[in-house]
């Protein structure tokens, strides 16, 4: 039996909205899943219902063989991080830490040997006596991480806790989390919009969208086998290059788009459908498809180049050693097994 | 700019503290130099003062007097000082306490209605008091309610919960909910989120709301005189009472003790003065 299971979760809120429709997901003890999606796909409920600050209106969670779909918070054993921290800003940041041991009767040397080993790893132990108030948007982060931490809970829920960080905060965070949970083979529900902290953190994602799970898979599973159009668009900044054509008949293995051509694998499928590629598996060649070199834009390690083609407006990621000037008239052509096709209508992947 | 600023504080001062002033002034005078139709401010401790300039002969004859009943009262000063702080205080806790439990109901839960029941708390100040004396005065007849401490401290309560219910509302609904979230997650109750959490920061507004009640309750003068005959008087019905002595109005004894009736509302509210100064600018700054 997995860890944590979400079955057939519902939730509606009493103004009607329908924020999650029908969730099942199994995460396994140990596992890093990430749960990633745009602002109101319903990631941040899914997470407040595991964490029982929301009840779910159907459906039934499963936490350690214990059924808590309707249990209050209090009496779940979880560690939640929220997005603004939510210290309590009269206490300091030692009262803030202990608070969690405080009503589990623990005798107060026990309690210190725990608060001072948690701060220590976080590296927070020397501003045990300030207040809230008085810390950086990281600190915060950190000493709120160290009361979700300090009680050794079953889970760690976390809600978007490195969205409000500046980067170089938001980067050794992200490595701390990820190492402390590995140390302690924790499991972990992280909900975040970022699909970098997503793919870097995750042993799975599951991508929503509108309260529905859309895809669950590693993170290289997301990246080069999306499900559905959504998850193509979505994952990967850029997103999949998508265009539109079709199959005729006639001729197996050949995807037309307006005048252009594409091979692809062979497939038993004729009629229109959308054909997907990572702007890294499109590269300029002697011989392709035509296009006009738009916009280039310079990312240290690559250049991501902006085409007008035939088929419409591309993005082609080039090694830097490529050297392309705007408005250059380049040919190009597809990694054939990167190509992915998705069907009209569902937005299904059938390849 | 400086000048402009002392061209309005000067004034202001004068005319804030002139009343005071002139209230300081005569509870230290005797009745004869306090109906004295030469007007003297300047206190002397010469017995015998010439008359035609601003001094007169101080004592602190009238405080002395505070302390024994006056003709044709039963009680001293003392006991209706002690009725209004009864009164008042017991009125306040009741009102901030059920206050600030109504409001945070309010705050955080869905209530059916909530609007219309908000309203309708509302409502309840949209009445002069004074229309509804004979009313409660009927009620309170039935349950023996009239001279008691009980009966006003009920009404004044009654009257106050309307203002704490919306203050503490407005102060709650400025607390994010995550912090009792967290509370909730860190293995607390609802009610221990609360009480550990939430009370401890809404100080601010306890205090403001306190302060409210309190004024309103101490200065309510209606309401006492038509509930109260002789047990359950408060400070303010026992002064207008005493315009009607037949020995004159003791002017020097009503201005010492309406300087001592003054003092706990100035007192409680310089010790809340910084919450206060927060409570009247909070919400106004957002991050």
């Amino acid at each position: 039996m997995p860890f944590l299971q979400l079955k057939n979760l519902h939730k509606t809120y009493p103004d009607g909205t329908h924020a999650v429709r029908g969730i099942d997901l199994d995460v396994q003890e140990g596992e890093f899943i990430v749960l990633l999606g745009p602002s109101g796909c319903g990631k941040t409920t899914t997470l407040r219902m595991i964490a029982g600050l929301e009840m779910p209106t159907d459906g039934q969670i499963t936490l350690a063989k214990k059924e808590i779909t309707h249990h209050p918070a209090s009496k779940r054993d979880i560690g939640f991080v929220f997005q603004f921290y939510a210290l309590y800003p009269h206490m300091t940041v030692h009262q803030n830490i202990a608070f969690p041991l405080e009503n589990l009767g623990q005798c107060k040397q026990e309690m210190q040997t725990t608060l001072l080993r948690v701060s220590k790893s976080l590296g927070i132990e020397h501003l045990l006596d300030r207040h809230p108030g008085q810390l950086s948007g990281g600190d915060q982060q950190r000493v709120s991480l160290a009361r979700a931490m300090v009680r050794q809970p079953d889970i760690y829920l976390m809600d978007e806790p490195l969205g409000t960080l500046d980067a170089d905060h938001r980067l050794a965070l992200r490595e701390f989390i990820r190492s402390q949970q590995l140390a302690l083979g924790v499991t972990a529900i992280y909900v975040t919009h970022d699909q970098e902290e997503a793919m870097s953190l995750a042993d799975r994602i599951v991508v929503m969208e509108s309260g529905h799970i859309r895809q669950t898979g590693t993170p290289s599973e997301i990246y080069h086998y999306p499900a559905d159009l959504f998850v193509a668009n979505f994952v990967g900044s850029p997103g999949m290059n998508l265009i539109e054509g079709k199959i005729s008949s006639q001729e197996q293995g050949l995807f037309k788009a307006s005048s252009a051509e594409i091979a692809i694998p062979s497939l038993a499928y004729t009629g229109p459908l959308t054909l997907g590629i990572r702007p890294e598996f499109i590269y300029p060649t002697d011989k392709g498809i035509s296009a006009r070199v738009s916009i280039i834009e310079y990312h240290g390690s690559h250049h991501d180049i902006h085409l007008d083609t035939p088929m419409g407006n591309l993005t082609m990621r080039t090694p830097l050693s490529v050297t392309l000037s705007p408005k250059d008239n380049i040919q190009i052509a597809f990694k054939q097994n990167e190509i992915r096709l998705f069907a009209p209508k569902t937005g299904h992947a059938i390849l | 700019m400086k000048h402009i600023r002392w061209f309005i504080l000067v004034p202001y001062f004068l005319l804030a503290t002139t009343p005071l002033i002139w209230l300081g002034v005569t509870s230290l005078k005797t009745q004869t130099a306090a109906i004295n139709s030469t007007a003297t401010i300047i206190p002397s401790t010469k017995e015998y003062v010439p008359v035609g300039n601003l001094h007169f002969s101080a004592s602190l004859n009238a405080y002395q007097k505070l302390a024994i009943p006056s003709s044709g009262s039963a009680y001293s000063f003392l006991h209706y000082l002690n009725n209004s702080l009864i009164i008042g205080l017991l009125s306040t806790l009741a009102s901030v306490a059920l206050g600030t439990g109504c409001a945070y109901g309010f705050s955080r839960f869905q209530i059916r209605g909530a609007q219309d029941w908000l309203f309708f708390i509302l409502s309840t100040r949209f009445l002069p008091p004074l229309a509804v004396v004979v009313p409660v005065l009927m009620m309170y007849r039935q349950f023996d309610l009239p001279n008691t401490h009980l009966g006003l401290i009920l009404l004044y309560t009654a009257f106050n919960l309307s203002l704490a219910v919306w203050l503490m509302k407005g102060f709650i609904d400025d607390m994010p909910r995550a912090y009792e979230e967290a509370a909730l997650v860190d293995g607390y109750t609802r009610f221990q989120a609360f009480y550990k959490i939430i009370l401890p920061q809404s100080a601010t507004g306890m205090a403001v709301t306190a302060v409210f009640c309190m004024i309103s309750a101490w200065n309510e003068y209606g309401f006492a005189l038509a509930l109260n005959n002789a047990h359950a008087v408060t400070v303010p019905v026992y002064f207008a009472g005493l315009q009607g002595n037949i020995q004159g109005i003791p002017w020097p004894q009503i201005a010492a003790g309406v300087l001592i009736f003054a003092l706990p509302i100035v007192i409680f509210t310089v010790l809340v003065r910084n919450h206060l100064l927060r409570g009247v600018t909070f919400g106004t700054i957002k991050q």
